[in-house]
Formats: structure tokens, C-alpha cells, sequence
């Protein structure tokens, strides 16, 4: 009872600081448990996105490009890849399935990928799970000029079956490059919380003759998605094209480019966790100041405590206990900003990425970085309490003057 | 059995000039269970440091020092802490209550050290020195003499054996000082518990059965007085 009455009583007295100290813990906490997750949250997904495919078949250049462009649906495609290479790939023992992508067109920003019919048979966004219609809707059809869209896509064009629309030439948007070609939405897709959601799905042949587009190029595609029939595969195909070829590139495998991504920028979630320890130690140091420079004033109520028998060891324990109470008093409004932080990234993510981060899921971190920081504190709190360790008594008795 | 036992107890504090000053030198002193002392001495006599001797939260240079049987010199100050917390009860001039705490917090906290928090002898102990009606205002709330019976009654609220007075009216006006002092007096005898009291009034030598003069037990010369041709 007394303990935590003498820190609960400590604490009121000292409300200000304590408020203080408390929300500079909590802002310490929400930034370690947010930039963790957002780390550790976007590296699964985008490493484990692949989307059921094992490798990317596109022109010669980056693999990294290859995989942004033909998985992500982000970055320009390297290059053109000609229809016999597609066959040819296709026609390869080693390979279970091999998609043909034509990517090159948008529709006010949301890019516009031509494949073909089979795509809600092969693309997966999970073990097992492929993309699913809305009620109401259909996949695209061959030959026809239709257009299935994603869920995301949908919900920000806000396009329903049977709308109407006029791409747009290039990935990026610009009014002045609307194509001729008209486009009825016969389908949307439904939410797989992957980049599949920001996508306008459209027949190949609708995106490779689409109005405007250079003739000769007519039966080309940007990328080739392929599934292997086994792992060793994958190492056949890389030598045979990007070794023994020099015309092609094969992205494999995939997770392993995409964590090459994730090493390059390693340096910038390095420096948000560096910042976030700062402010961990900053909010130590403001707990130790704060306690430190109340021992003054706080002599002779120690002193008194040690007069009605309170021993050294009562109100050391006492002083670490308080700075460990003030960080625990962060840790609340830490969550609170841990989610207001993660929520944003998320949102901030989808938007950009189509790639969806979970603000309520579950991770060690988010019992280590508050107990690492009520630690912390407590430990902050070991040198104001070696001064009340050492408070002396008679002294702290004496009449003030 | 005296319960308070003490023999040839000397402390010394260095002075700014460097040498040792003796400020307490007393061959032999004893109170007994239940008996009520009162020791007088001008301001500067060792008074406080006596108590604080008695009391552990000084530790003598020498000397042997006992009370209820307990030892208070040559043991650790972790000891001393223990029979401060068991045995005495401590009364202030200032009254040192904690500020941040109701009149029922700080009687609670003169038990806290010592053994099971009561709560109801908290409260009893505080009606008793008339503060029924108080018992969850602070003290800056209080008047001075209700500082002082709060003081009074956290003093009792571990039972001790021994409780220490330090000029426990020395803060207050001279109506408040009779009531106090008879409060405390009539507290001890209901509890059972010996009283030493200090102070620097004669006035109130004349109300104990027992009073002593400290300058006539302290035998460290800066507080030797000439005895009257």
C-alpha cells in the first residue's frame, strides 16, 4: 500500500512534469512500435506478395524494375517483350503457367493492365485464394472492350458495372492523352488487399491495339509472369536468359528481389528506429531531470520517511518505482499514438502501393518496446534515487529557516 | 528493566574550522516503561541530536544505547531503521507532515514501516486528538495545533514503546500548547507508552514528575554551564 500511495501521491505533486515526461514516453514508445511494424509489416507483404508467381519474364534491365512493374504495378516496365518470346517461355517444360502482361495506359492515374482471360484462374493473392467478383459482375471477355476493376480502384474512381470510360495514354495521367477507345466496366474485384486492387484489368489485345499505340508494336507485352513446375527450374531459366541470352531478363525469385529492394532502402527504417531510440532516451533523460531536480524540494519529506522508519533501500525503491510509474503512464496514449501513426502509414501505403499493413496486428514489439522503455525509465530514475538513497536525515529534519 | 537504557554515549560532528566538536556527551541516562521525562536545555544544547541519537537516525560515535532491549548502537542503520519504525514514536516542532498527504494518509504512513497498516486505528487515533471531522483534509488545510495532534497521533500509530517529543509546542501559541501537550501526555498514558520530551520552556518542566536538565546530563563541554555558587 505504501509504495505505490508515496509514487501516486509523488506523481500528483509533480503533475506537470510528470505529464510532460509521460507524453515524451509515449511519443518514444509510439515511434518504436510503429516504425518497426510499418517495417517489419511492409517487408512481409511485399516480400510475400508475389502473388502466387515465381518469376518475371521481361526485356532486358533491372529484375528489381521487372518485379515493381509486373507485381506491384508500380515503376515503368524495362522494355517490350515480343509475342514468340512469350510462346516460347510458354512452351517450356520447366513452366506450369505463363501470363502474358501488357502494361502502358491508365485510367485518371490507375494503370490499365491488358492479359488474358484466364487471369482470375491463375493470379493468386494468398495460398490458394484468387481474385473474386463483386455480385453483379463478370470477368472481361475477349475481343470485347471491357474492363474488370480493382477494388480500391473502384472505390476511388468510383466506377460500377456498366460504366463508361476512355483510357488514358502512359502510366502517369494526363488530359491530354485520352485514348478514343471506350471501355465498359463489366466487373469489380473484390478487395484481395494487394497492388491487384489499384489495377483496371482489360483484355491484351484491348491494351496492345489501343487506339494511338505504334503499330509495329502491336503483339508486343511488357512482362511475363510465370509459375515453375519445381525450384530447380528457376535456375535453368536465369542462366538460360541472363547468361546465355542477352535480350531478356528473368526476374527469380522473386521474394529476393523485392528484399533487395528492401536492403537498399534499409538505411532509411535504420534511421526512423535511431530517431525513435532518441526520443526513448530524451524521454529517459526528461524523467531523470525532472525527479532529479525535485530532490531538493523533496529532502525533507524524505527525510521525514526515514524518521517514521522508512529505510534507505524503501525510498530508493521508491524513486526508480516513480520513474518507472511516469513511463507507464506514457504507454496509453504510446498505443494511441502508435495508432494514429500506423493507421496513416497504412493508408498512406494502400494508397500508394495497393499493399495493405494491418494497424491491429499482432507483434512481440508491441510488449518489448513498452517494457523496454518503462526499463529504460526506471533505470533513469537509479541516479535521482542514489540521492535520496543518500538524504540526510537529521539534516532534512532541521527547522527550514 | 529500563526501557530506554543508554550509557557513556558521545557524538561528535567536525566543525567548518576542521576539529571535532563534542555535542553529546552522556555517561548514564534511563527511562523506564511508561514513565513520563522531560529534559530542558536552551537552544543549541544537543537537544535534537539527542533524540535523533535515541531515536537511530544518528549513529553514536560510542556508547551503548538500548531500548525495549534492542540495541541501537553497533548495529546497521537497516537495524536501527527496523526499531525506530517497531518502537518509537517521533513528534516534531515542525510537525514534518508529509503535504501531499490527508491528516489519515500521514497517520497511516507512521505505521507503514513498522507493521500492517490499520486503517481503522488510523482514524481512531485521529478522533481521539479531535480530528474525527478532519480526517481527509491536508495539511495546509489544518490550523497549526491540528498539524500538531495529526503529528501526535501518527507518533502513537505504530504503538511504540518510546515516543520522542522534540519541542512539540514550540510552534504553537500558548493555549494550543497546553492542549497539545496535555493531548500527548494523556495519548502516552492510554497507550502505555514512555514519553521523553524536550524543550526549551521551563514552563513546562513544572508540569512533569520528572524533568531534567540536559546541560547537567551532557557532559560535552561547550554545554557545561557553571554550576550556581
Amino acid at each position: 500500500m505504501t509504495l505505490p500511495l508515496l509514487i501516486r501521491r509523488s506523481l500528483r505533486q509533480h503533475a506537470l512534469s510528470t505529464t510532460v515526461t509521460a507524453l515524451t514516453v509515449s511519443l518514444a514508445v509510439g515511434l518504436l512500435m510503429s516504425v518497426w511494424m510499418v517495417k517489419k509489416q511492409s517487408h512481409d507483404t511485399f516480400t510475400g506478395q508475389a502473388g502466387g508467381w515465381d518469376a518475371v519474364l521481361g526485356a532486358r534491365g533491372s529484375k528489381l524494375q521487372l518485379v515493381l512493374n509486373a507485381i506491384f504495378h508500380l515503376e515503368a516496365s524495362p522494355g517490350n517483350v515480343a509475342w514468340d518470346d512469350y510462346l516460347t517461355i510458354q512452351s517450356n517444360r520447366a513452366v506450369a503457367v505463363a501470363l502474358p502482361l501488357a502494361i502502358g495506359d491508365n485510367y485518371r492515374g490507375f494503370r490499365l493492365v491488358g492479359t488474358l482471360t484466364n487471369l482470375p484462374l491463375v493470379a493468386e493473392f494468398g495460398r490458394g485464394q484468387h481474385l473474386q467478383l463483386e455480385a453483379g459482375g463478370r470477368w472481361f471477355e475477349d475481343g470485347y472492350r471491357e474492363a474488370v476493376v480493382g477494388s480500391f480502384a473502384a472505390r476511388k474512381l468510383g466506377l460500377k458495372p456498366g460504366d463508361e470510360f476512355h483510357p488514358y495514354h502512359g502510366l502517369n495521367f494526363d488530359p491530354k492523352n485520352e485514348h478514343q477507345d471506350t471501355y465498359v466496366v463489366v466487373g469489380i474485384a473484390r478487395p484481395s488487399n494487394t497492388p491487384m486492387d489499384r489495377v483496371i484489368w482489360i483484355p491484351l489485345a484491348g491494351l496492345q491495339n489501343m487506339s494511338g499505340h505504334d503499330p509495329s508494336t502491336v503483339s508486343d507485352i511488357s512482362a511475363v509472369l510465370i509459375k515453375l513446375r519445381s525450384p530447380i527450374a528457376g535456375q535453368q531459366l536465369e542462366v538460360l536468359y541472363n547468361r546465355q541470352g542477352n535480350r531478356l531478363t528473368f526476374a527469380w525469385p522473386i521474394a529476393r528481389e523485392v528484399a533487395y529492394l528492401f536492403d537498399r532502402f534499409g538505411w532509411v527504417d535504420r534511421v526512423l528506429t535511431l530517431i525513435a531510440w532518441l526520443v526513448a532516451v530524451v524521454a529517459a533523460g526528461s524523467i531523470l531531470a525532472s525527479i532529479y531536480n525535485s530532490m531538493s524540494a523533496r529532502r525533507r519529506e524524505l527525510a521525514i520517511l526515514r524518521a517514521l522508519g522508512a529505510r534507505r533501500s524503501t525510498v530508493f525503491s521508491a524513486i526508480v518505482a516513480e520513474a518507472g510509474a511516469v513511463a507507464l503512464l506514457g504507454l496509453l496514449p504510446g498505443y494511441a499514438f502508435y495508432f494514429v501513426i500506423i493507421g496513416t502509414s497504412a493508408a498512406i501505403i494502400r494508397a500508394q502501393t495497393g499493399v495493405v499493413l494491418d494497424p491491429i496486428a499482432w507483434d512481440p514489439v508491441l510488449l518489448w518496446a513498452p517494457s523496454a522503455l518503462v526499463t529504460l525509465s526506471a533505470l533513469a530514475g537509479v541516479i535521482p534515487a542514489v540521492k535520496a538513497y543518500q538524504v540526510d536525515v537529521s539534516g532534512g529534519l532541521a527547522p527550514e529557516s | 528493566m529500563a526501557l530506554l537504557d543508554l550509557t557513556d554515549l558521545r557524538k561528535s560532528f567536525t566543525a567548518p574550522d576542521g576539529t571535532r566538536q563534542i555535542v553529546v556527551q552522556i555517561p548514564r541516562f534511563s527511562v523506564d516503561a511508561r514513565e513520563k521525562v522531560a529534559l530542558f536545555g536552551p537552544s543549541g544544547t544537543g537537544k535534537t541530536t539527542f533524540l535523533h541519537l535515541i531515536a537511530g537516525i544518528l549513529a553514536a560515535d560510542s556508547g551503548i544505547i538500548t531500548i525495549a532491549g534492542q540495541s541501537m548502537t553497533g548495529v546497521s542503520e537497516a537495524n536501527r531503521d527496523r526499531t525506530r519504525a517497531a518502537h518509537i514514536g517521533y513528534i516534531f516542532q515542525t510537525f514534518n507532515l508529509l503535504q501531499g498527504f490527508t491528516a489519515r494518509e500521514n497517520v497511516r504512513l507512521g505505521m507503514a514501516f513498522g507493521g500492517p497498516v490499520d486503517n481503522a486505528r488510523a482514524e481512531e487515533l485521529l478522533r481521539r486528538v479531535g480530528l474525527g471531522h478532519r480526517l481527509d483534509y491536508f495539511p495546509r488545510q489544518l490550523s497549526t495545533g491540528q498539524q500538531q495532534r495529526v503529528a501526535v497521533a501518527r507518533a502513537l500509530a505504530n504503538r511504540p514503546q518510546l515516543v520522542l517529543a522534540d519541542e512539540p509546542t514550540g510552534n504553537l501559541d500558548p493555549t494550543n500548547s497546553r492542549e497539545v501537550l496535555e493531548l500527548i501526555r494523556e495519548a502516552c498514558t492510554e497507550t502505555g507508552a514512555a514519553l521523553l520530551l524536550v524543550s526549551h520552556d521551563p514552563a513546562i518542566l513544572g508540569t512533569f514528575s520528572r524533568s531534567e536538565s540536559l546541560a547537567d546530563l551532557n557532559h560535552a563541554s561547550q554545554f557545561r554551564t557553571p554550576s550556581p555558587q
